[in-house]
């Protein structure tokens, strides 16, 4: 069974958002999905500036095995990415919520019109595959 | 077969193709031949060839090939060069292209080499698409490509391009000097520009300033794709060190390593780039690794970029490698040296000199451009080249490549190239009857 903090939002496509007091959202890839993937190789993330429409791939997280798109959980547009996946993408796998962020956005609409789960919902999801 | 399939006959199994698609009747197509008959029509064919005294390059180079080359790329064990997957049975194999990964990294100047593409028209079409890819501060897809570079070259990354949102735009060249014009830079001064496609030598055989190039396009955030004679490198400033950070990117053809010239093929594409891009870049690598125990073995290494595994969006989807010409091109690298590679190129310099020399001083020739130059020049004529390559030819001499088809600008031109497969004897005869037959016909 997966870790999937309570605090957090999180889109069927295996990304949380985490609400942050300015209005930004961070965003990363789930414990199920780092856990699915396996042992992590590289990141992709995208460039600060970015407009990215809702479900619109934006960074690669590649394994030895496969790679994956993941894709914006809201629209906005990129504030600023995780550069130390660059050096570590391990982070990911060690601390998916945490140290392994990938990006920031700042939402281009209100958060609550986007669709994303809540952690019982997303729980459901994750283990359904 | 048919019943196998559960089909009552042919018809029925070719019933969803439809009918005006079809071709009725198979005239034309000649009854079978046994093996006798075919042996001795490809004889009387090849026969046709003749053995000509060969002056023609662009793009491909006639060189001596060590008879050792083909003896050992002939071997079972490279025969069956189609791609490695299983590392546990193809040791010798993925040694081998890492040997060649290696050589390609040395002579280029960049940090990683892949396992080779189909030839150097597509791996210049490659280097556009994964510049787009890796030129992340760019977003106009815009590739600058002098008309210096080889013309088919250029048409086969327009039609490799063209339906992928690319703009490939054209450079202009000075005709004094046969180099990329400064000129059609400049207006590209304050515009988004995603990568600037530079031939050394270039189509005319002339050294482009591929230091000023370089900085030029680096300077507006544009990437450096070099198109390059592997041959030449052996006596050129490598890409790697071009300018003040080099090219990012380096393509070219290898078949003036170890490869005949064949009735134009097969040959193989190079490509090389900066550890920075390698997940951009096409194609398979090997890479070095351990074993369990820690002994050194092969691999095929960063397959998540490949179709196999990334589908859609992989970085090509035209990934297979040219795999017994790269070898080919391994075993002659390996068995000329470094030493033995720079001999060639200032064999093919010196005799192509010569024969630059000896055809120019003959009355209504003269050289194009006074630019420093490789293995190959323009010769300009005071009547069409065409009647005279047919006289040549009918004398056992392909007298060089007619440029009117793709430079019509230049007028009456020629491009020659003598290699070190020329002697100077060879020289001597062209320009003979050349000169001869200048005398003979008239100017036009």
């Amino acid at each position: 069974m997966s870790n999937v903090p309570a605090d957090l939002r999180y889109a069927r496509s295996h990304e949380w958002v985490r609400e942050q007091p300015d209005g930004t959202v961070e965003v990363g890839i789930s414990d199920h999905a780092q856990h699915a993937l396996g042992d992590l190789v590289f990141v992709e993330v995208p460039v600060v500036g970015r407009a990215l429409q809702a479900g619109e791939a934006c960074a690669v997280v590649e394994s030895v095995k496969a790679a994956s798109d993941v894709y914006a959980p809201v629209a906005g547009s990129v504030i600023a990415v995780n550069e130390a996946l660059a050096k570590a993408p391990e982070l990911i796998n060690q601390d998916p919520y945490g140290a392994g962020w990938i990006m920031r956005l700042k939402p281009s609409g209100p958060l609550a019109a986007a669709e994303l789960l809540g952690a019982e919902t997303y729980a459901a999801v994750a283990e359904a595959g | 077969m048919l019943a196998a399939i559960g089909a009552p006959d042919i018809e029925t199994l070719f019933e969803e193709i439809p009918a005006a698609l079809r071709v009725r009747s198979l005239a034309g197509v000649p009854e079978g031949l046994n093996e006798q008959q075919v042996m001795s029509l490809m004889y009387a064919r090849a026969r046709q060839d003749g053995r000509p005294l060969n002056f023609i390059g662009a793009g491909a180079y006639e060189h001596h090939i060590p008879a050792a080359v083909w003896a050992i790329v002939a071997r079972g064990e490279f025969y069956s060069a189609y791609t490695p997957y299983q590392a546990e049975a193809s040791q010798g194999t993925l040694q081998t292209i890492y040997e060649y990964q290696s050589m390609i990294s040395a002579l280029t100047g960049l940090q990683v080499a892949n396992a080779s593409l189909y030839d150097g028209a597509t791996a210049v079409a490659e280097a556009c698409l994964m510049a787009v890819r890796a030129n992340r501060k760019s977003s106009a897809a815009r590739v600058l490509i002098p008309r210096t570079v080889h013309p088919n070259y250029r048409a086969v990354t327009r039609a490799a391009t063209g339906g992928q949102g690319l703009k490939l735009e054209e450079l202009a060249y000075l005709r004094a000097s046969g180099q990329t014009a400064a000129d059609a830079l400049s207006s590209y001064e304050g515009q988004d520009v995603t990568a600037l496609v530079i031939q050394q030598p270039n189509f005319f055989g002339v050294l482009e300033e591929v230091d000023a190039l370089t900085d030029w396009a680096h300077a507006r955030g544009a990437l450096v794709i070099a198109v390059v004679n592997p041959i030449s490198l052996a006596v050129l400033k490598p890409p790697g060190s071009w300018g003040q950070r080099g090219a990012d990117i380096v393509v070219g053809d290898g078949q003036p390593l170890g490869c005949p010239l064949s009735s134009g093929g097969p040959y193989f594409g190079f490509m090389a780039t900066r550890m920075d891009y390698v997940r951009q870049m096409p194609g398979r690598i090997v890479g070095r690794t351990v074993d369990l125990d820690g002994r050194p073995g092969f691999t095929l290494t960063l397959q998540a970029r490949e179709q196999h595994i990334r589908r859609g969006k992989a970085t090509s989807n035209i990934c297979t490698n040219q795999g017994l010409l790269m070898i080919a091109g391994t075993i002659y690298c390996a068995m000329m040296g470094a030493a033995g590679l720079e001999r060639v190129a200032q064999a093919c310099m010196a005799r192509t000199a010569q024969l630059v020399g000896a055809l120019s001083r003959l009355a209504g020739v003269r050289s194009a451009f006074g630019t420093a130059r490789f293995h190959e020049a323009v010769l300009l004529f005071d009547r069409p080249v065409a009647p005279l390559l047919e006289a040549l030819a009918a004398n056992g001499i392909e007298g060089g490549f007619d440029l009117g088809l793709h430079y019509p600008e230049l007028g009456h031109a020629l491009l020659v190239c003598a290699t070190e497969a020329r002697s100077a004897a060879d020289v001597a005869a062209y320009a003979q009857r050349l000169s001869e037959l200048l005398k003979e016909s008239r100017v036009a």
